[in-house]
């Protein structure tokens, strides 16, 4: 078990790169605890998997540094680091039996038969694996599979971390719900590191203690699930994490606060301590905004209305601007004169796509 | 059960096309074959009925039995090389790059010279006047002539195949590699596999439909091999690599024994067929059963 830092970490794939979008990787620091549980979160191509392959010892990064206890290792190869990884298609030996399998990395490294048999029994005891031992693993479906490779790292007494590169892709919806659950109690289990990539906020949010969101090779913005949800430091955060995302209206900084295309807003929102030349939006969650005839709010056009199981989104055109309300499932949505209503505490301000910390 | 279906014979429609096709390619022409060996004729297009004669004669003969001998050994040894020398060449292929398109065109290469035209080069390579190999053979001390010594001939016969045929099962062998997905080589790597325990556990397994088709494909080849040996030995010398199609055309166009040649080929054809029927359904029984085995301990 170890503390895993990144330090100044690049990477790219091609052999000549200079601009930045070269890049798969661009200078990343970050410090992982031992025993933490954390989240790699972001689109297709952001870079996720490439931090994985750098830790697991799969890819050599192009410059910086990955320690494990202080320790450098960047040279060192995946057989030497003691980490383990679960890949997005399940990986096993498909002619060996489930328990030949979760033998293999420690009859690899000259453990005894006896004590590996020990080991395995132990492991698979915690999986729930114990009954599928003497079965093929060719004939195991894809979430029994995924237990299966998740074994094999699980059964090293010398394991660092765990890596997962977006292990439920191929698991159905169902199992998807148990796995997962398996994978909390198999973190606390076992108290080791586990990092878990994927481009799905749910897997993400419920999986890990920190989540870090990451694009074009960035790490964005790295906090707890309701960090990221309250305080998104970036507005891709605030669109990528939210189902809706987050609301962005282009306002302006008034006498006395925000407008919006010439209306001031009858909510207060302290000034910022940076002073900022650049166009500026407001940020609000569909969660926090609320529909009424009154005109107190802004004037806004219902444009279409969609049920979700829990909640009702609608979608107005404010000035120009889409944004989405997420009302109650049994709120009657008045047929026309809508106005929109701001929560203030939970608006944010952002100049460049980066939140401005107010001075409150 | 199908009490709600009506029979429609429209379907036959389709599948005629085929029917057609394999009847006048291959039906049709066997048929005359059998309709040849049971029959006798002494000349001027009279024939008369012999029943199964021929079949008697071809299988108590013992020109027969040494032919299949030859030829058995030879299939034997041809695969015995090349199925292994195929998968090793594939593994040491270079996966990307330009080396890797350069060795797959010289590897292609053989395969792509018309059969009599590789029977000519290995003639002409073998010779101990003016060929490079036969005189740099004898060269060195070694007393080398493929149309004297039957050993020799018999190297020469085999280098050749194993020249013109490696490359299939080392393409197919390296298409199989290239299908197994990365993750399975970076868990070995996690896992701390040996390059053997790679290979034992990781590609062989995902090879075996693969070499399943070299195999069969191999093995009806070289079972029927008649063009290159013809043009290097023409047989010889004596009869040392006269293989059974060799010495099908012998009985049939040399001596012009039309029933005996008939009822050979028929035996010769049954027995390719026979081979791969079993080497298949031995294969595709044994995955069937470990489906079953699978969906079973469900």
């Amino acid at each position: 078990m170890a503390q895993i830092d990144i330090r100044q970490l690049s990477h790219t794939y091609q052999d000549e790169a200079y601009a930045g979008d070269d890049f798969a990787l661009r200078e990343l620091d970050l410090s992982w605890q031992d025993g933490g549980a954390y989240a790699l979160l972001g689109p297709s191509g952001c870079g996720k998997s490439t931090l994985l392959r750098v830790i697991s010892g799969l890819l050599r990064p192009t410059s910086g540094q990955v320690l494990f206890d202080g320790q450098d290792v960047t040279h060192r190869t995946a057989r030497e680091r003691h980490v383990a990884e679960v890949f997005q298609f399940p990986v096993v030996y498909e002619t060996m039996s489930v328990f030949d399998n979760l033998a293999f990395p420690l009859l690899n490294r000259g453990m005894s038969k006896a004590a590996a048999a020990e080991r395995v029994a132990e492991v698979a005891e915690l999986l729930d694996l114990g009954g599928a031992l003497r079965r093929k693993s060719s004939s195991l479906d894809a979430a029994a599979r995924q237990l299966v490779s998740l074994g094999r790292g699980l059964v090293r007494t010398d394991v660092n971390a765990i890596l997962f590169d977006e292990p439920l892709t191929v698991v159905d919806p169902q199992d998807k719900w148990i796995l997962r659950t398996r994978l909390k109690q198999l973190h606390r289990t076992f108290g080791l590191t586990m990092v878990y990539v994927t481009h799905d906020q749910t897997e993400a949010l419920t999986f890990a203690e920190t989540v870090m969101v990451m694009r074009d090779g960035r790490i964005l913005q790295s906090g707890t699930p309701a960090e990221l949800f309250n305080r998104p430091a970036h507005k891709f955060v605030g669109q990528f994490v939210g189902s809706p995302g987050m609301n962005f209206i282009p306002c302006e900084s008034g006498d006395d606060g925000i407008e919006i295309h010439g209306q001031a807003l009858p909510l207060h929102i302290p000034r910022h301590r940076e002073t900022h030349a650049g166009p500026c939006e407001l940020g609000i969650r569909p969660e926090h905004l609320h529909l009424s005839r009154s005109t107190e709010g802004l004037a806004a056009k219902l444009l279409t209305v969609e049920e979700t199981s829990r909640r009702k989104l609608a979608y107005l055109d404010l000035a120009g601007t889409s944004i989405c309300v997420s009302l109650p499932q049994d709120e009657e949505i008045p047929a026309d004169g809508h106005h929109v209503m701001f929560d203030s505490q939970h608006a944010l301000i952002y100049s460049d796509e980066r939140l401005l910390e107010s001075a409150r | 059960m199908n009490a709600g279906k009506r029979y429609n014979a429209k379907a036959w429609w389709l599948v005629l096309p085929v029917v057609l096709v394999v009847a006048f390619n291959a039906v049709i022409p066997l048929m005359t074959v059998v309709n040849y060996s049971v029959q006798d004729t002494f000349g001027n297009n009279q024939f008369f009925w012999v029943g199964l004669e021929w079949f008697d004669e071809v299988l108590h003969s013992e020109r027969f039995a040494a032919a299949l001998g030859r030829q058995v050994l030879f299939t034997t040894l041809v695969l015995v090389i090349e199925i292994p020398l195929g998968l090793i060449i594939a593994l040491g292929l270079p996966t990307r790059g330009w080396r890797a398109s350069a060795y797959m065109m010289l590897l292609a290469l053989p395969l792509l010279i018309p059969w009599n035209v590789v029977g000519t080069i290995w003639q002409i390579f073998g010779r101990i006047d003016i060929g490079l190999a036969g005189a740099l053979i004898n060269a060195v001390g070694i007393d080398y002539n493929y149309t004297q010594n039957p050993f020799d001939a018999w190297v020469t016969v085999i280098a050749m195949d194993v020249w013109h045929w490696t490359s299939l099962v080392a393409l197919l062998c390296y298409a199989g590699l290239r299908s197994i997905p990365n993750a399975y080589y970076q868990a070995a790597e996690i896992d701390g596999a040996s390059r053997w325990a790679v290979f034992r556990f990781v590609q062989l397994p995902r090879l075996r439909q693969v070499l399943v088709i070299a195999f069969l494909l191999r093995f009806m080849d070289s079972f029927m091999i008649y063009t290159e040996p013809f043009v290097v030995t023409g047989g010889g010398p004596g009869n040392a690599t006269t293989f059974l199609s060799i010495d099908l055309v012998k009985l049939a166009i040399g001596q012009f024994d039309l029933g005996q040649a008939a009822a050979m080929s028929l035996v010769y054809f049954l027995i390719v067929l026979v081979v791969c029927w079993l080497f298949y359904t031995a294969t595709s029984l044994r995955e069937t059963h470990v489906e079953t085995r699978a969906e079973g301990g469900r």
